[in-house]
């Protein structure tokens, strides 16, 4: 029998879903389990920092981290992991481009904690803000780690050798993942493993009823308009980001009458992601006059950076609201 | 220092209209500041949103993507198709802590070379009383360093 496979699985700033996706994935996959020995997987088994520290560098052969880098904690074991691994992989939108949390970068760091500590209604006592060092009743002096003025993906901080987009990743995506890598067979470092190499489009059964083109007078919104699940969703006037999303979900979203909403992110060959997007849906917004078409995008797309960077922030050219902290 | 910034600006002119305008004004003799690099394209329409947040990633001041008249498009409705792009790429950049007058769109025909010069002028104008985009690139790229030291 060959040696299992040695893996280690961490979280960063995340919600929790990657591990659902994990766990469901192979939760019924004895062979796959079997073939698999978890060294570190603080969500559910009880190993320390310590544990980790303790291990020959490049002994475990498969990091897979999920979440983006908020904290210097993060920071300090993303590279203890790093060193410690043959491969690395983002799993989830978050690690790979920073994900829905990447959406604090549009905020300087500081409105962020006086927003969350100081004015959203809570029972606990407010403004009590976090301190990096505090004093217990017993008298015992105790440490936070302290966050980071901006999210990070993990490729900003670590070299990653692979990374499985989704939000969370389907559990299908992570066992075509999970083949590719078991398979011996490793694709070029740096690509998307488990998902597909075209856009979501191409593989969403709503596709047979999209014209060769798709022209829209208004941009809708799915609050307030009722969909027909049957038909496509930028024929509707809702902007739907599979023409520029990666496929690889089965096309979760738009079978069930949901628009895409890009947590696959980029395809291989884009710079930058929202403004791919911005492409395309000025492409086939068919209205001509300058005030018509402000009308149709402040009705339609009032929060630009919400829409198209709801995944990829901290991974666009950007990055984040260059006016904040000290330029504010 | 502020009397010492000197704005980088990217123009994108059409191949039709607006590289016809600059290159007019440039044959008149016409002085155009020298703040402007031109890039030719074949259509304002052909202008990547990517093409500009990368312009501004990389340091440009400002950028002016300018185009034949609306109506005069040599394909037609390129034209409309940039104007689109760039009122919806506006809005997000004024998200992204880029001032959207930084972002310029203008029609340019093959006759105007004084517009030409009057818009380099004006915009090369303006982006020196906003000021420069490096520091606020400068300031996000230290803390990208320090994170990973």
């Amino acid at each position: 029998m060959s040696p299992k496979v040695r893996v280690a699985l961490y979280w960063l700033a995340s919600c929790g879903g990657c591990e659902e996706s994990q766990v469901d994935a192979i939760s019924d996959k004895i062979d796959i389990i079997s073939n698999l020995e978890i060294v570190f997987w603080p969500v559910a088994m009880d190993f320390k920092k310590e544990d980790v520290e303790k291990l020959p560098d490049e002994s475990i052969d498969v990091a897979i981290i999920n979440g983006g880098v908020r904290f210097k904690e993060h920071v300090e074991m993303v590279k203890l992991l790093r060193r410690k691994s043959k491969i690395v992989i983002a799993y989830g939108s978050c690690a790979s481009w920073g994900g829905i949390p990447g959406l604090a970068n549009l905020y300087d760091i500081n409105e962020v904690l006086s927003k969350v500590y100081s004015e959203v209604p809570t029972l606990q006592e407010k403004g009590v803000m976090p301190r990096p060092k505090s004093v217990t009743n017993e008298g015992m002096e105790i440490e936070l780690t302290e966050v980071l003025p901006m999210l990070l993906p993990l490729d900003a901080v670590i070299d990653v050798d692979y990374y499985i987009p989704g939000c969370p990743p389907t559990p299908e995506t992570f066992l075509k993942a999970l083949e590719t890598l078991l398979s011996g067979n490793l694709p070029p470092r740096k690509s998307v493993i488990g998902a597909s190499t075209r856009a979501l489009c191409e593989e969403c059964p709503l596709n047979k009823t999209k014209p060769d083109k798709v022209l829209i007078k208004e941009i809708r919104r799915i609050y307030n308009t009722k969909i027909d699940p049957s038909k496509c969703l930028l024929v509707q006037g809702i902007p739907c980001l599979g023409p520029v999303t990666r496929g690889g979900c089965n096309a979760k979203c738009p079978r069930v009458g949901s628009p895409c909403i890009g947590c696959y992110g980029p395809l291989d060959k884009h710079i930058d992601y929202g403004a791919k997007a911005i492409s395309f849906i000025a492409s086939i917004l068919d209205l001509n006059d300058e005030n018509e078409i402000k009308k149709a995008l402040d009705n339609g797309i009032p929060d630009p950076a919400g829409l198209i960077y709801k995944f990829t922030l901290p991974a666009s050219r950007l990055k984040v609201n260059l006016k904040r902290g000290e330029h504010k | 220092m502020s009397s010492e910034y000197e704005p980088k600006v990217l123009m994108f002119t059409c191949n039709w209209c607006s590289y016809a305008a600059a290159d007019l004004a440039g044959t008149s003799r016409m002085k155009t500041p020298h703040n402007i690099r031109i890039v030719r394209v074949m259509c304002s329409g052909r202008v990547d949103p990517q093409f500009i947040i990368e312009a501004f990633a990389q340091g440009a001041d400002g950028v002016i993507v300018s185009g034949c008249h609306p109506g005069d498009c040599h394909y037609m409705e390129g034209n409309y198709k940039a104007l689109r792009r760039m009122l919806l790429l506006r809005k997000l950049l004024g998200q992204l802590g880029i001032e959207p007058e930084r972002l310029r769109l203008e029609w340019i025909s093959a006759s105007e070379a004084r517009k030409f010069v009057e818009i380099t002028t004006d915009t090369a104008e303006k982006l020196r009383k906003l000021g420069p985009l490096k520091p606020r690139l400068d300031y996000v790229r230290k803390i990208m360093e320090e994170v990973v030291k």
